[in-house]
């Protein structure tokens, strides 16, 4: 009983009682934190994953700008009606090179983390521009403006060097060549084959709102359209325990 | 400050715990309470031994049981697979157009590719499959590149005009405004005979040069009639279904800049027996031949 008489020095001593309380709140941190930095399951390996385009970069900004994880989740959780409805379940190495992650927790809209590739750019400026005229029934706000506002990428290579500086593997010909990979693209007729070399082959260039110049739209639909396409699902052996 | 107990007699002990005065009973916990607190321990340490809990050097335990979400929703996906699969494998070896007339595959057939739908396609082409703009309406018998169960399944199958599929239906228009193809006044000569195939035309005068030039820039495409040409995804202009508007100015925006609509191919993300349901299932929505 000597440890818990003592318990009384803690309880009338108000900055010992904060420090002793700051201590146990650390060790349930710890031991609920720490494992997932060094544990080599907390990422998985996958093939197929690299950094955004500074395009696609830029869409992600527009994404978390406007809010859009408000209403739409990244995050197919391990269930059989989500991974009917949406495809694979998420890997956490898909979110890897995401700072932050945009997994959300509310879906007011359906969950994006698989969009990439599932409409037409065609449809996406559409419904970007009036979600209702393609979905009737959707509360979606209209975000038509954003292909009314252009964009020139000036600092596009700033924000590559900030992830680099994270720990995303950009790579200094990267940041250097990231204004001339953002305008190339969203430009078909333009010579992209240094942002194939850089990024690989089967990134998108289109003009993905279907107008001249590179608008926000265009960043965003280049965002969408690469969304959940990037690992190589084939060569995925899921394990269980994980 | 009076250091005078205020304790009763059969009051219980105090903590000893003393405020000005005021002491604190030391009431036992109920019993029941007690118990149940004691209890949750042990579930507590039993529930981290069955299920997946403690993290070690290098992953976590795996816990007795052998549970494991992904296990768990694998196990689910492959019950639900299997039971479907002797219906599945009869639905892909079935003629498409055989499905229809077999009346337990036609109805798991509708029924799956309703949810297929649902899943998949309502976004463009509408939960009632009525479509928007742009996005053909399904529940007609205006067919872009054929209605037969089987053109349907080839559509969805490849989709038109992307980059997934070899064998998507691909056809161009000529942009003729913004390619400089057709003078402005062409243009509008050749929408006012547009419009006057399937009703009234905005200015009746222009019809007779608008036919000269749809005989000599369009019909190969639209055909001479102008009710279009399947095979190009060409259509149909003479029956006044409009897939992007019928009025003057969207005719003449259709004509200046061209359309290029995109549908996805879908082998790509379902299962052929999926793409046969949902295209049974369109078939049957009323336009289907």
């Amino acid at each position: 009983m000597s440890i818990l008489d003592k318990h009384k020095i803690l309880e009338t001593n108000a900055t010992l009682l904060l420090i002793f309380s700051f201590l146990v709140v650390t060790i349930g941190g710890l031991v609920q934190i720490a494992p997932l930095f060094y544990l080599e399951n907390t990422i998985e390996k996958v093939e197929g994953m690299r950094p955004y385009t500074p395009l696609e970069m830029a869409g992600r900004e527009v994404y978390i700008r406007e809010g859009c994880y408000v209403c739409h989740s990244q995050m197919i959780r391990p269930m059989r009606d989500e991974v009917e409805r949406y495809g694979h379940y998420s890997l956490a190495a898909e979110s890897m090179y995401d700072r932050p992650f945009q997994w959300g927790s509310k879906r007011t809209g359906p969950d994006l983390a698989r969009v990439g590739g599932r409409y037409s750019d065609e449809w996406h400026a559409d419904h970007l521009r009036d979600p209702q005229a393609v979905v009737p029934e959707s509360v979606m706000p209209k975000y038509g403006f954003l292909e009314e506002k252009k964009i020139d990428g000036r600092y596009i290579g700033d924000l590559l060097a900030t992830n680099a500086m994270l720990g995303t593997p950009y790579t200094d010909e990267m940041i250097e060549a990231a204004q001339a990979d953002f305008r190339a693209q969203a430009d078909p007729d333009s010579d992209y084959d240094g942002l194939l070399e850089r990024y690989g082959e089967d990134i998108n260039v289109r003009n993905f709102d279907g107008k001249p110049g590179v608008s926000e739209a265009d960043a965003l639909i280049a965002y969408l359209q690469m969304l959940g396409t990037l690992v190589d699902f084939s060569t995925f052996t899921p394990d269980a325990s994980r | 400050m009076s250091k005078k107990s205020q304790k009763f007699e059969g009051d219980p002990n105090t903590t000893g715990h003393e405020w000005d005065g005021i002491e604190e009973f030391d009431n036992p916990m109920p019993r029941w309470w007690l118990w149940t607190f004691y209890a949750t321990m042990i579930w507590g340490v039993l529930y981290t031994v069955a299920y997946p809990a403690w993290p070690l050097i290098n992953g976590a335990t795996a816990g007795v049981l052998g549970w494991s979400t992904r296990g768990d929703v694998a196990a689910e996906i492959i019950a639900v697979e299997e039971a479907n699969a002797p219906v599945n494998a009869k639905l892909e070896a079935a003629e498409l157009a055989a499905i229809a007339e077999d009346p337990e595959l036609g109805s798991y057939a509708v029924s799956a590719g309703s949810a297929v739908f649902k899943t998949w396609c309502a976004q463009c082409h509408g939960s009632g499959a009525a479509g928007a703009k742009g996005y053909p309406n399904l529940l007609d018998d205006d067919w872009l590149w054929g209605g037969s169960v089987e053109d349907i399944h080839a559509t969805i199958t490849h989709g038109i005009r992307n980059e997934d599929s070899d064998d998507a239906r691909y056809s161009e228009m000529p942009a003729f405004g913004r390619d400089e193809l057709l003078e402005k006044q062409e243009i509008s000569q050749v929408v006012n005979y547009v419009m006057s195939l399937s009703g009234e035309a905005q200015d009746a005068s222009q019809v007779e040069a608008g036919s000269v030039v749809f005989a000599d820039n369009c019909a190969s495409c639209h055909a001479d009639d102008g009710t279009g040409d399947r095979l190009q995804g060409a259509p149909d202009l003479a029956d006044a279904i409009w897939l992007y508007g019928g009025d003057y100015a969207t005719l003449t925006e259709t004509v200046t800049n061209s359309r290029y609509g995109v549908m996805p191919a879908w082998n790509t993300r379902l299962t052929e027996a999926e793409i046969r349901a949902v295209s049974s299932y369109v078939h049957q929505l009323g336009g289907g031949e």
